[in-house]
């Protein structure tokens, strides 16, 4: 690409300068390699992601246009992108002012530190540019063979499932298959006799009871068996992989779409640590040892235009740096623990201090364990919310508006903990494969006091039956009843259903 | 320099260019939908281009936020609009998308989906208006008009060739053969050829709908002339007993009431005709939109004498579209097709209603004249 600049010499050096400060301070990433784009280009990049090669596919026009149609209005623009790689690449904007370019860079360390070593992007690819690149040459010889309109609008259907993943299954270590033997077991080792003395046996266990047993337990493991799958199953994309009935461009297409999946995941699950962790090392890095006094000013500028919060609106950056600010101040008083759990006294918990000093051991404990969900739950506290300001809000039926609901801690909590569950997306799991022994798919919403919109499950349900080919069906609650949406040959149907 | 998004975004714009085909009847019939934006641009609301997943409905969800404010104060912003959620501003919300199409792509568009042939221009070679335009250098010409830089160039590149140029002291003299000057080529400038006369009853049986369904047919029909010549003149004319040319926005607003002599139309527009628009020059389109009322018989034999004569040896084509009121008696279009079925200028078309308005676009244009 002609398009990317010669990275300067006196970026060059900036970096060098940057590096040196976030490697004094701890942080530990990969090599970092800077390129420097004009806005088109880095529009472009946006659009694919942050990569320089992906399989072709309108939606990237699509987010291109809507890219550079808020940069030419002047609505918004891209700072910084790094994407999680080995070495890991990160994209400055021509023609940023020096100042810019220093946060981005500082801010860039820290995420890259944060991609090395958190644990939930341990599992990732590092070598992902490849892969993206492989993906769309595997796409394009698809194309090439089959027709793009056709590859295209199965890769549509494709995209419209790309949230029913399970990103935690990576990190679930299961027990080993059980091993077949077990089911042939003869029955009537343990036949459900009852303990019996031997001239009571034929009371106690009479042969119609043996005899009824056994039918039970039969009927038990036929249920078992025919279950399918066993337990209901999360990655819905990896069951239709395994058992839709796919040509092998489409396994291969629906592979390659899982994966992609699975490569962004960890970025939605710790969105808030990640900036957090980038911001609240930028504003390290520049105030304490990178800027000249002359920048202050325009540094003070940047910082508060990324860390403005808006009615309605929750800034991850502003939310995670004050929780890491929080913990370190925390750690550094001893402000943990059995005993300032326990203390009731609001004057005492001000004027704790143990100068126990351990908050930037703490904090790097953190970025390397926890993810958006754990760091919340541990960490955001009464007092952070009370001080920080945090409310839930709501549509209010009555008023017709989005209203501030309650400033209570339990339930700014709950909803903030709501919202991260599953990166906000809701859990559908496939129920059963085999559903009404029709071989249709039954797939089953677990309805966590939201529901689904209705007029997007729709489509989705007929992109899910184009996929699976026989009739789809969806378990949901809508307005507290059980309803079965099911698709048959492209047509809705809804009836009530129990929802257990 | 060409991207490699730019062929997603071209895959992109060509399904933006399927939807709008699909839904180009709908649009077509709520003239409201598009709003004209800048000079040559529309912008089409657009529902649901992007992929359906399974998520959650909006309105029960809720979000948390930072900052002042009591419980029960509102955020702002309008009730179907959800607030962000969860994210700082670095995606764009779930809206409407706006698309932006030139004047020019969504005549194409139209001209696919309703067959359209395109027109075939009369006498477009004679008509061209000269523009000159600075393209090129040449080694003479007058001192206003002395390119400086490609001059020193020259210089330059003599005095080296000629070793009298010396680095460092480089004083650049040139010489008279080294002067260049711009030259110019002049261009045929297409220059507009079309004209068309808006004819509208405004007697007191046109009510306001009768008047929309007119403005939205002329919009297309504008479209269409304007994307099939350089430049299209518009003029319109609105009469009741009596005729007079007005401006494009009194055309759509007045409402007279009174009777109504057709004829006196047909006069004005074939003066008009006659005095500025000869017709071995120009493409002209007479349409003439009426309920279909006239005062009298014998004014309707005038109307047809007036097209005979006076109009339709000029014209490329003739169109009466007969919008179809509560009070007119619908007569005149029966009249029309009596007298001039035979012939292939005068185009006839009834509109029912708003639905009706594509039809009546192809009956119009489908000539291809």
């Amino acid at each position: 690409m002609s398009a990317i600049k010669r990275f300067p010499a006196y970026l060059r050096d900036v970096q060098e300068e940057i590096e040196g400060y976030a490697k004094n301070f701890g942080l530990d990433f990969f090599p970092i390699i800077y390129e420097v784009l004009d806005y088109k280009t880095m529009n472009e990049v946006a659009a694919y992601g942050g990569f320089p090669t992906r399989y072709p596919h309108w939606r990237f026009g699509m987010d291109y246009e809507q890219l550079a149609k808020s940069y030419e209005w002047g609505l918004s623009k891209i700072y910084e992108m790094v994407i999680n790689t080995n070495p890991a690449y990160a994209y400055l904007l021509e023609g940023n002012s020096l100042v810019d370019q220093k946060i981005v860079m500082a801010h860039v360390c820290a995420h890259v530190d944060f991609f090395k070593n958190n644990y939930f992007f341990s599992k990732t690819n590092r070598k992902m540019i490849d892969g993206m690149a492989n993906h769309a040459a595997r796409v394009r010889r698809h194309m090439a063979r089959h027709g793009q309109d056709v590859v295209e609008d199965f890769i549509d259907t494709c995209l419209s499932l790309e949230n029913l993943i399970d990103p935690m299954s990576a990190y679930i270590v299961r027990a080993p298959k059980a091993k077949p033997e077990e089911d042939d077991n003869d029955p009537k080792d343990h036949s459900g006799r009852l303990r019996a003395k031997g001239y009571m046996e034929s009371f106690i266990n009479p042969p119609e009871y043996l005899e009824k047993q056994r039918k039970k337990r039969e009927e038990e493991a036929k249920r078992q068996k025919r279950r399918f799958p066993e337990q209901p199953q999360r990655d819905v994309m990896q069951f239709l992989i395994e058992h839709a009935p796919l040509d092998h461009w489409q396994t291969d297409v629906l592979e390659i779409v899982r994966d992609e999946a699975y490569y962004f995941a960890p970025q939605a699950m710790t969105k808030i640590m990640n900036e957090g962790w980038a911001s609240y090392w930028h504003s390290r890095i520049l105030t304490e040892k990178a800027l000249t006094a002359a920048e202050i000013i325009d540094y003070a500028d940047a910082n508060s235009g990324v860390m403005a919060t808006s009615p309605g609106r929750l800034n991850p950056y502003k939310l995670g740096v004050e929780l890491f600010r929080n913990i370190e101040e925390r750690w550094n008083r001893g402000q943990y623990g059995k005993e300032w759990d326990e203390c009731d006294s609001m004057d005492q918990k001000r004027h704790w201090d143990r100068r126990t000093g351990l908050g930037r051991k703490r904090l790097f404990e953190v970025r390397r364990l926890y993810n958006d969900i754990t760091f919340i739950d541990e960490f955001f506290t009464l007092e952070f919310c009370v001080d920080q300001k945090f409310y839930a809000f709501g549509f209010s039926e009555r008023s017709g508006n989005w209203e501030i609901m309650s400033r209570e801690f339990k339930k700014v909590k709950d909803q903030l903990l709501r919202m991260l569950t599953n990166r906000g997306q809701p859990v559908i799991v496939v129920e059963d494969g085999n559903f009404e022994n029709r071989s249709e798919l039954l797939l089953r919403h677990i309805h966590e006091g939201t529901d689904l919109d209705t007029a997007q499950a729709r489509d989705t349900l007929r992109n899910t039956a184009k996929l699976w080919t026989r009739p789809v069906s969806l378990l949901t609650k809508i307005e507290g009843k059980g309803k079965l949406l099911r698709c048959e040959d492209g047509n809705l149907s809804e009836r009530s259903a129990d929802y257990p | 320099m060409s991207q490699k998004i730019d062929l997603d975004h071209g895959r992109f714009r060509q399904i933006i260019r399927g939807k709008i085909k699909q839904n180009l009847r709908k649009y077509i019939s709520q003239g409201e939908m598009i709003a004209k934006k800048g000079k040559n641009m529309v912008s089409i609301p657009l529902p649901s281009v992007d992929i359906p997943h399974f998520k959650h409905g909006d309105k029960q969800q809720g979000g948390v936020g930072q900052g002042e404010g009591n419980v029960g104060d509102s955020l702002g912003g309008d009730g179907d609009q959800a607030p962000g959620k969860g994210e700082a501003g670095d995606r764009p919300g779930d809206h409407l998308l706006d698309i932006e199409v030139s004047l020019q792509e969504l005549a194409e568009i139209m001209g696919e989906e309703l067959e359209l042939p395109r027109i075939q221009p009369k006498g477009t070679e004679k008509i061209v208006a000269w523009k000159d335009k600075y393209s090129g250098i040449r080694t003479t010409g007058p001192e206003s008009l002395r390119h400086f830089r490609r001059t020193y160039k020259q210089a330059i590149r003599r005095q080296i060739a000629m070793g009298t140029y010396d680095a460092k002291n480089p004083v650049i003299v040139p010489i008279r053969d080294d002067k260049r000057y711009r030259s110019w080529r002049s261009e045929p400038l297409p220059q507009s050829n079309a004209v068309i006369i808006y004819m509208m009853d405004v007697s007191g049986s046109m009510g306001d709908e009768q008047k929309e369904i007119v403005r939205i047919e002329s919009f297309w029909i504008d479209t269409w002339l304007q994307s099939q010549y350089h430049g299209v003149i518009s003029r319109y004319i609105i009469h009741d007993a009596m005729a007079k040319e007005v401006d494009r926005d009194t055309f759509f607003r007045t409402r007279e009431s009174g009777g109504t002599m057709i004829s006196s139309a047909y006069k004005l527009c074939a003066k008009m005709i006659s005095d500025e628009y000869p017709s071995e020059l120009w493409n002209i389109y007479p349409f003439h939109f009426s309920d279909g009322d006239n005062w009298s018989v014998d004014d309707t034999h005038t109307c047809v004498d007036l097209l005979k004569k006076d109009v339709l040896p000029y014209v490329n084509l003739f169109c009466y579209g007969q919008v179809e009121s509560p009070y007119g008696s619908g007569q005149f279009i029966k009249d029309l097709t009596e007298h001039f079925d035979e012939d292939e200028r005068v185009v006839t078309s009834e509109i029912k209603g708003k639905d009706a308005i594509m039809d009546s676009i192809k009956e119009f244009l489908g000539k291809g004249r």
